[in-house]
């Protein structure tokens, strides 16, 4: 109904055109821009009011399947007021009201529901959420208003709600949805959205076109771009080839098409199996620099390592809550302060551990490993107590949610790109530290020759109170940026430390680059080994290639030059 | 006379209900094991079901106890290693002396176990839904069984309301529950007309972290035009990054759902839920289920536990019904004796947290509603689906031919837990 009124409204201006008289056209147009004005919202208002309401409330059915008949019904007429109460319903916001029945759409602000009218859209009142039910959805009416939405939403003034339109109908692929789409791809005028539009109707056009042409053209469309959808698409189509008797030039054409598109998919594949290395890569950088530092440079075997990882998390955790009054959830800020405030806390129990463990035990690896193997425990079981054994939530701010998703298939996750770039900051910095300030030559000097350090002044045992503190400071700032993937329980640290003396140990003990290295190498080796042999399998083969690897340069990638490391 | 009489009889009164009371102490209290982790990878999931048995042992203890006594809760500690839990069990039945154990977790954990209750017949009650395939007499297994289980869930899956999947994913972390329960559901599938090539599995060690590959790939196989599903057996810790991966790699609900078995309202409790809502959970109990005796439970929770926030879960009410199941036993029986309670807790009938009636079967196994929830963005489940009435839980499952053959029935004639014929 409202569609051949729209219609008619297209066209005129055109065939106007075409008449001679100016006055006369510019009158039509003036004429016609009236009556757009007056006509649009009767026309387009499919329902009248009482129609609307009738109509909505059949949407609380107990059945599933009516209530997907219901949702059909409304959105086939194109009401403008359909697309609020659809969306309401599929983001859980639509609720019959006791006291009359009505439904309404209800928004929460604290405790207390602000109702919205339907047919209206103006607020009717609000109470508490025991005056109202929900009407419940399912994956299935989820799919159902999605794809209603998408239709009407086809023709909507905003682009991006357009394109969000045409992805959902290209997922859906339902030839029901065709004829609206040409329509829609008459109006268009976005080049990128065409191009889009066009692609989506060329997946429908492929088996539900009538004419050899028609198959043609859309395989050709469809040879030229590269997603997941266009190779089903073109697998179905070859697949069911024999069943539907298509001519065989189709035919062979589809598979010339599907065999191009897999070739581009392939290389994509490639290209997200690498990214997702680095990505471990950088993880497990992350897990391992402090360590690199704690083991690589002062040799202590510190398996209270993941522990500081742990407390950098619980820190973040902490933060949260603490300004959680002050700043509202999924703020940027409580993750910015998160990273100073873990490397205190982190650090500063560092030192204590140094202090009062360590330090008594230097160039004795075993009883230092089965110490900090202790102190690791103590320091699970204390957040054990204080915390609960159950996970913290730890809220990932909006710029670390969501992806970049192409169109390929490939999605880099924009939590692991902040890592990945965290990862990156912290070495430099680390780096910078070593290289350019007071402390780092000191530290340089004390692992390089303890003694000569000391004789020319250094105070070695205050060094490496601090050396061990800079270490463990810099794990937690890695559990800040692993609260963001990982689980933020007392076992956190755990998960963690085998992987990150494997790249110490890979990497060659006491070099940073080494560390570095031996991060992003593990990280993709064991991505590109898991699509084929799977998680459990790639782990081992990993480190089974680690331990040969060891065999024949124990000192890993990068040994170690000059004076050796003190006894 | 009558006085001195009065005086005897009042002095004799004392003296006897004197005596009573220091037999009473002297036949000490009625001993409860308590067998979960409270250390290690597993005490996130364990230490609750630790304090749940506290708290129904309180509860009870407050009404007056069991057979006239009081009832004590012996807890130990077995860490998450599963050779320790043996050497607990051990301590418990031989040193402590407990009637019974409410204990373990992992399936694991329970086959370590086994042995020992079997040799020393004694008696625990396994609050965990666990893969099946199993049954012994001196086990009670309160959880599900797959029929009660895996096998409703991907019946949802596949009907229209579901989404009718075609092709499953079956994603599951490394050890026996999810290859046996994956194995089971593969042979489902296949005779539901599933070919093997719409079938993806995939495991992971414990504790993975790195989801992004295995998300990538269910996508990727969910790209060929059929509906896909999955279904994740995935356990304990390495839940949480599965699930956000999945949120940050965009995968609705509505596109391929999740459907999960070792996820419940306390694994949800360390996830942001919004981006997750509409992945599904199947289980015999949800928080979300309104009904008075689950109002009452957790009520009794949050006053127990001091803290509004935390949530109730299938386990816990898994253990609920074996308490009482067990407690109503040892009145019935009159004693604690493990072969006198054993007989008794054929047939026993308690109240559910969901409405209905939980009965232990000559399997030892429990009839039970099953129930499907959604996740919704408050980190609760919405039911979306539940079966009419209870299902009674198969302990050997008819999809595996070599286990359809098996019968557990531990009462005359039968007497067995995996036989071709009865005993006798």
């Amino acid at each position: 109904m409202r569609n051949d009124m729209f219609s008619v409204l297209r066209r005129s201006p055109f065939s106007l055109a075409k008449t001679r008289d100016v006055a006369l056209r510019l009158g039509a147009v003036i004429a016609c821009l009236a009556l757009l004005v007056i006509a649009t919202p009767n026309s387009a208002q499919a329902f009248s009011d009482e129609e609307l309401r009738n109509i909505a409330e059949q949407l609380n059915d107990k059945s599933a399947t009516k209530k997907v008949a219901v949702i059909e019904e409304m959105a086939a007429d194109g009401d403008p007021r359909v697309a609020p109460i659809l969306k309401a319903m599929l983001d859980g916001d639509l609720y019959v009201r006791d006291s009359d029945e009505h439904v309404v759409i209800a928004t929460k602000k604290g405790k207390v529901f602000t109702h919205i009218d339907i047919v209206s859209g103006e607020e009717v009142g609000e109470s508490s959420s025991k005056e109202l039910s929900k009407i419940k959805i399912n994956n299935r009416l989820r799919g159902a208003l999605r794809d209603a939405l998408a239709t009407l939403n086809l023709f909507s003034p905003d682009l991006n709600i357009r394109s969000a339109a045409v992805e959902q109908i290209m997922d859906a692929r339902d030839p029901a949805m065709l004829p609206l789409l040409l329509r829609a791809i008459d109006r268009e005028e976005d080049e990128t959205l065409l191009a889009r539009m066009e692609l989506a109707q060329a997946t429908m056009a492929l088996a539900a076109g009538e004419t050899t042409e028609e198959r043609l053209s859309a395989i050709d469309v469809l040879a030229s771009e590269t997603t997941p959808q266009i190779r089903a698409v073109l697998s179905q189509f070859v697949a069911s080839a024999e069943a539907e008797g298509y001519e065989p030039e189709v035919v062979a054409a589809a598979q010339d098409a599907l065999e191009s598109v897999e070739g581009r998919l392939s290389t994509w594949q490639t290209i997200g199996d690498v990214y997702r290395g680095i990505s471990l890569g950088s993880v497990l950088l992350l897990a391992a620099v402090g360590l690199a530092i704690t083991f690589g440079v002062m040799g202590v075997i510190n398996m209270a390592h993941g522990e500081m990882i742990m407390i950098g998390a619980y820190t973040t955790f902490m933060v949260q809550q603490a300004l959680g009054s002050i700043l509202p959830s999924g703020s940027a800020w409580s993750l910015v302060i998160s990273v100073p405030a873990a490397f205190l806390v982190a650090g500063a129990v560092g030192v204590v551990i140094e202090r009062s463990v360590i330090r008594f035990l230097y160039g004795r690896p075993l009883e230092t490993l089965l110490a900090t193997w202790g102190v690791s425990l103590v320091l699970q079981q204390a957040i054990r107590t204080i915390f609960g054994a159950t996970n913290q939530q730890v809220t990932a701010p909006d710029f670390m949610s969501g992806a970049i998703e192409f169109s390929t298939g490939l999605v880099l996750t924009y939590n692991r790109l902040w890592i990945i770039l965290f990862s990156i900051i912290v070495v430099a910095g680390i780096a910078a530290v070593l290289r350019y300030t007071a402390f780092g030559l000191q530290m340089r000097a004390v692992t390089q020759n303890r003694r000569m350090a000391g004789s020319v002044g250094i105070r070695t045992g205050y060094v490496d109170a601090l050396t061990f503190g800079l270490g463990s400071g810099i794990a937690g700032i890695a559990g800040v940026a692993l609260s963001q993937i990982s689980n933020v329980s007392p076992n956190l640290g755990q998960t963690y430390i085998i992987d990150s003396f494997m790249v110490v140990v890979f990497g060659g003990v006491g070099n940073l680059w080494g560390t570095v290295l031996g991060a992003f190498s593990l990280g993709i080796v064991n991505k590109f080994l898991e699509p084929m042999a799977g998680a459990v399998l790639a782990k081992i083969f990993v480190l089974i290639a680690l331990i040969l690897f060891i065999q024949k340069r124990p000192k890993g990638l990068f040994a170690l030059k000059g004076r050796a490391v003190e006894a | 006379m009558n006085k001195k009489l009065q005086a005897l009889i009042g002095a004799g009164a004392m003296a006897v209900s004197a005596m009573a009371m220091s037999a009473a102490q002297a036949a000490e209290t009625i001993k409860v094991g308590v067998l979960h982790s409270l250390s290690g990878t597993m005490a996130i999931s364990e230490t609750t079901l630790k304090d749940t048995v506290l708290m129904l042992v309180d509860d009870l203890n407050k009404n007056g106890g069991l057979l006239g006594k009081q009832v004590e809760a012996v807890v130990v500690d077995p860490a998450s290693d599963w050779p320790l839990f043996a050497e607990k069990a051990r301590e418990l039945i031989e040193q402590e002396q407990v009637a019974v154990v409410f204990g373990c977790w992992t399936s694991v954990s329970r086959k370590s176990v086994l042995p020992v209750f079997e040799e020393l017949n004694s008696m625990l009650f396994y609050p965990v839904q666990y893969e099946g395939e199993e049954s012994s007499r001196n086990v009670f297994y309160t959880g599900a069984a797959p029929n009660q289980q895996a096998i409703p869930a991907v019946d949802y899956l596949m009907s229209e309301d579901g989404g009718s999947a075609e092709r499953i994913v079956l994603l599951g972390t490394d050890y026996v529950y999810p290859r046996t329960t994956n194995k089971i559901l593969r042979s489902y599938l296949n005779g539901k007309g599933i070919s093997d090539e719409d079938i993806m599995e995939n495991y992971t060690p414990f504790g993975h972290s790195d989801w992004q590959s295995i998300v990538a790939d269910v996508k990727a196989f969910a790209s060929a035009g059929k509906k896909t599903a999955v279904v994740s057996t995935i356990n304990g810790d390495a839940n949480v990054p599965f699930y956000k991966e999945l949120a940050n790699q965009g995968i609705k609900a509505e596109d391929i759902p999740v459907v999960a078995f070792s996820v419940g309202e306390e694994e949800l409790a360390g996830i942001d839920t919004a981006p997750l809502v509409g992945h599904l959970a199947a289980w015999n109990y949800f928080q979300s289920v309104e009904s008075d005796a689950n109002t009452a439970f957790i009520e009794k929770w949050h006053a127990f536990i001091g803290d509004e926030s935390r949530v109730t879960n299938d386990p816990m009410e898994a253990t609920y019904i074996g308490f009482n199941m067990w407690k109503q036993a040892v009145e019935q029986a009159g004693t604690t004796d493990v072969d006198a309670v054993r007989q008794a807790m054929y047939g026993q009938e308690v109240a559910n947290l969901t409405g209905g009636t939980a009965v232990m079967n000559t399997n030892h196994h429990l009839s039970k509603p099953v129930l499907i929830g959604e996740v919704q963005d408050d980190g609760q489940f919405d039911i979306v689906w539940e079966t009419e009435g209870t299902v009674v839980g198969d302990a050997w499952s008819d999809f595996l031919p070599e286990s359809a053959k098996l019968t557990a029935d531990w009462t005359y004639p039968w007497v067995c837990g995996n036989c071709e014929k009865p005993m006798y």
